[in-house]
């Protein structure tokens, strides 16, 4: 089965209807070069149980909030990483980008200049922005041929440079704008919270359902319901078990929610649209997609476009995070804790592989380390070799199941 | 002297490719319900002719008549238009994707907001698979990279022929496959043929060419050596128009060969 198609596509083709089936179908999908999210949901608990068992701090409601906070700009910058990678790219100025997009809301907001714009249109400008830069690169790598490793490098260049003049004169910029604030600091009431827990379950739910039933009414095989109501039944306990921990704090952050939102609709744009059909097409086998008369260039200029657009956005929380830019605004680690996100949750770098969601476990792996390890008092070094060996990890596992394929003859 | 005209003709075609001329003023035709084979040496200029012809890069010179109408075919989507479907040599199909993706590439079934209509896809693939007698597929949900060869090609054909296509266009369909797995796509091209299609066939294996084909185009160097009636030729026939470029004889429903 593909991961381009839809959860409960996927499922009918395990053919055998017993949950053993299903996980004979999941050894089979592995061999076909598509290792999934169950190592790195595995290495997550893992995680977890250390870090409990080492600081008391670590598995708090407070620390579990400022962990989903500190987290969500990487995953939304690396959603649109899973897309670049999708497609058998690299785009390395999503760093410098996101820094962008921070500078730009920024900016746009500051009463002290003449600009002062609402904090809603000041977003939609850093995100517009972030698009405008993806279209810029992308047509580079998509027009011209220019291999997007350059492209992109060129941009991780460039876009430093154009954030160190923007703001070059007065060093930082502070934020005031409320509703940008909001983006990193807003925690819903409990109330609310719980109501938000509701409609996510149940949307979840709703949605698994409608797609068995299309199926049944179709009279084509549903596999075993009971795999689509372990699915419903993990989703609903994990969304119920953080609203349960975050109302013990703040209650949920308007961050982490941005973050499901943005993971359910770049998935449904990803699995059930032609748009997403044809990004894993192309990262598939792009000759057969251009034979199949898909427009390649269209489809590499809109996820370098997507590429932008995200990581401006994760900018404009990082910014909304730290309540300004200063110079050193989107370097650091960011370009590299996204694309690692993205691998280590089990994109594949080798084109047409990959889940939306792997974005998320892979920043909540990086992000988890880097707290968990902060708490510790460990040296950021120990924190950049960990994080590097699980990428490592990560991207051998990727290759050896790839190399299996090829062994194949395939 | 057959008074219809031909469902796809080349007249005077050409391509280069630089300087290596691929194909120089060749003729081609191929009728309703006729296996029409094309052969030739290696480089003889075989795959550039089909790729030409499905758009995917055009003839340099040259007209392509369709129903005997004067056609353009500038991109794949021209010749999709046309109903001409090609089942390319290097078989073109997303190993990442499922049958039913693949079967549906380029051309997914969707609604207005660019929804995929997954399930209507499905079963249409589940349909045309049946028809074509293809049985050996376990779920249309398997990625196409857990496919054997023989599979992998019946997938191919199948997705040719899917789109109520005219002309189906095979580029050496058996020339990876083990004797069992020929014989399956050497019965699926014979079923297309009686099935009323224009079916062009191009192979090196001369066997499964008097095996299926009705007529035989002989192509050398990037032109064209004679057009052959399958009933009425002989592999020796054929082997010495394919090495030494003699054309004994010139015959065919349409005498394509003697109008040149
Ligand atoms: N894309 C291309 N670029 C340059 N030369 C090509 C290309 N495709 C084919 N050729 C050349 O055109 C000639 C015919 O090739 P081809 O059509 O592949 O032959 P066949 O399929 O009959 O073996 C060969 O000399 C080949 O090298
Ligand atoms: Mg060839």
């Amino acid at each position: 089965m593909s991961v381009a198609a839809p959860p409960e596509a996927q499922l009918a083709a395990t053919g055998d209807v017993t949950v053993l089936g299903a996980a004979r179908a999941y050894l089979e999908k592995v061999r076909a070069g598509d290792v999934g999210s169950l190592p790195v949901v595995f290495g997550m608990v893992i995680i977890t149980i250390v870090f409990t068992a080492k600081v008391s701090v670590f598995f708090t409601a407070v620390n579990f909030n400022n962990l989903i906070v500190q987290m969500a700009p990487i995953a939304l910058i690396a959603i649109g990483v899973v897309f670049v990678l999708l497609l058998g790219e690299i785009d390395l100025s999503i760093g410098f980008v996101s820094g962008l997009g921070g500078v730009a809301v920024a900016w746009f907001q500051d009463p002290g200049t003449g600009h002062h714009v609402p904090g809603g249109v000041a977003i939609a400008l850093a995100i517009g922005l972030g698009a405008l830069i993806g279209l810029f690169q992308g047509s580079f790598v998509a027009l011209v041929g220019v291999p997007s490793f350059v492209v992109t490098l060129a941009g991780l260049l460039a876009w430093q440079g154009v954030i160190i003049k923007w703001i070059g004169s007065q060093a930082t910029i502070g934020i005031q704008d409320k509703y940008v604030n909001d983006m990193a600091n807003y925690f819903f009431t409990r109330t609310a919270s719980w109501v938000i827990a509701a409609v996510i379950s149940l949307g979840f739910a709703l949605t698994t359902f409608a797609g068995l039933m299309a199926r049944r009414r179709a009279q084509l095989p549903i596999g075993n319901p009971a795999l689509s109501a372990i699915r419903v039944g993990f989703v609903t306990a994990v969304t119920f078990g953080v609203t349960a921990i975050s109302n013990h704090d703040r209650g949920l952050s308007l961050a982490g929610l941005i973050v499901v939102a943005m993971l359910a609709f770049w998935t449904f744009v990803a699995r059930r649209t032609t748009f997403g059909r044809h990004v894993y097409a192309v990262g598939g086998n792009a000759e057969a997609a251009r034979r199949a008369g898909i427009s390649v260039p269209f489809i590499r200029i809109a996820v370098f476009m997507i590429s932008g657009a995200m990581a401006a956005l994760g900018g404009v929380l990082f910014a909304a995070r730290l309540g300004g830019v200063d110079l050193s605004v989107g370097g650091g680690s960011t370009l590299l804790d996204a694309i690692a996100a993205a691998v280590i949750g089990g994109t594949s770098l080798f084109g047409g592989r990959g889940r939306v969601v792997a974005a998320l476990l892979g920043a909540l792996v990086i992000r988890t380390i880097a707290n968990g390890l902060g708490l510790i008092g460990s040296s950021s070094a120990t924190e950049f070799v960990i994080t590097g060996a699980i990428l490592l990890a990560a991207v051998t596992l990727d290759t050896i199941s790839r190399r299996r394929l090829e062994r194949s003859g395939r | 002297m057959n008074e219809t005209s031909p469902t796809l003709q080349l007249r005077g075609v050409s391509k280069a490719f630089g300087s290596v001329q691929a194909l120089q003023d060749v003729d081609f035709e191929v009728r309703d319900g006729e296996v029409m084979a094309l052969v030739g040496d290696n480089g003889a200029g075989k795959s550039t002719l089909i790729k030409s012809i499905a758009g995917i890069h055009p003839f340099d010179s040259g007209e392509v008549l369709f129903d005997g109408k004067p056609v353009q075919i500038h991109g794949p989507k021209d010749a999709a238009r046309l109903g001409i479907e090609v089942v390319y040599q290097d078989l073109a199909l997303c190993d990442n994707l499922d049958v039913v993706q693949n079967m549906y590439l380029g051309r997914e079934a969707h609604d207005v907001i660019f929804r995929l209509k997954e399930t209507e896809m499905e079963r249409r693939t589940a349909e045309t698979l049946q028809t074509l007698a293809v049985t050996t597929i376990r779920s249309t949900r398997q990625t196409v990279a857990t496919l054997s060869g023989g599979q992998r090609q019946s997938v191919a054909v199948a997705r040719a022929v899917m789109w109520n296509s005219r002309v189906v266009i095979l580029d050496e369909p058996t020339a990876a496959l083990g004797v069992a797995q020929t014989r399956q796509v050497l019965d699926l091209v014979k079923r297309l043929g009686q099935q009323g299609l224009a079916v062009v066939l191009i192979s090196h294996n001369l066997y499964d060419v008097f095996e299926v084909a009705d007529r035989i185009t002989v192509l050398r160097l990037g032109r064209v050596v004679g057009v052959f009636e399958t009933a009425q030729t002989n592999q020796q026939e054929i082997v010495s128009a394919i090495t030494a470029g003699k054309a004994t004889k010139i015959s065919g429903p349409g005498d394509a060969g003697v109008e040149a």
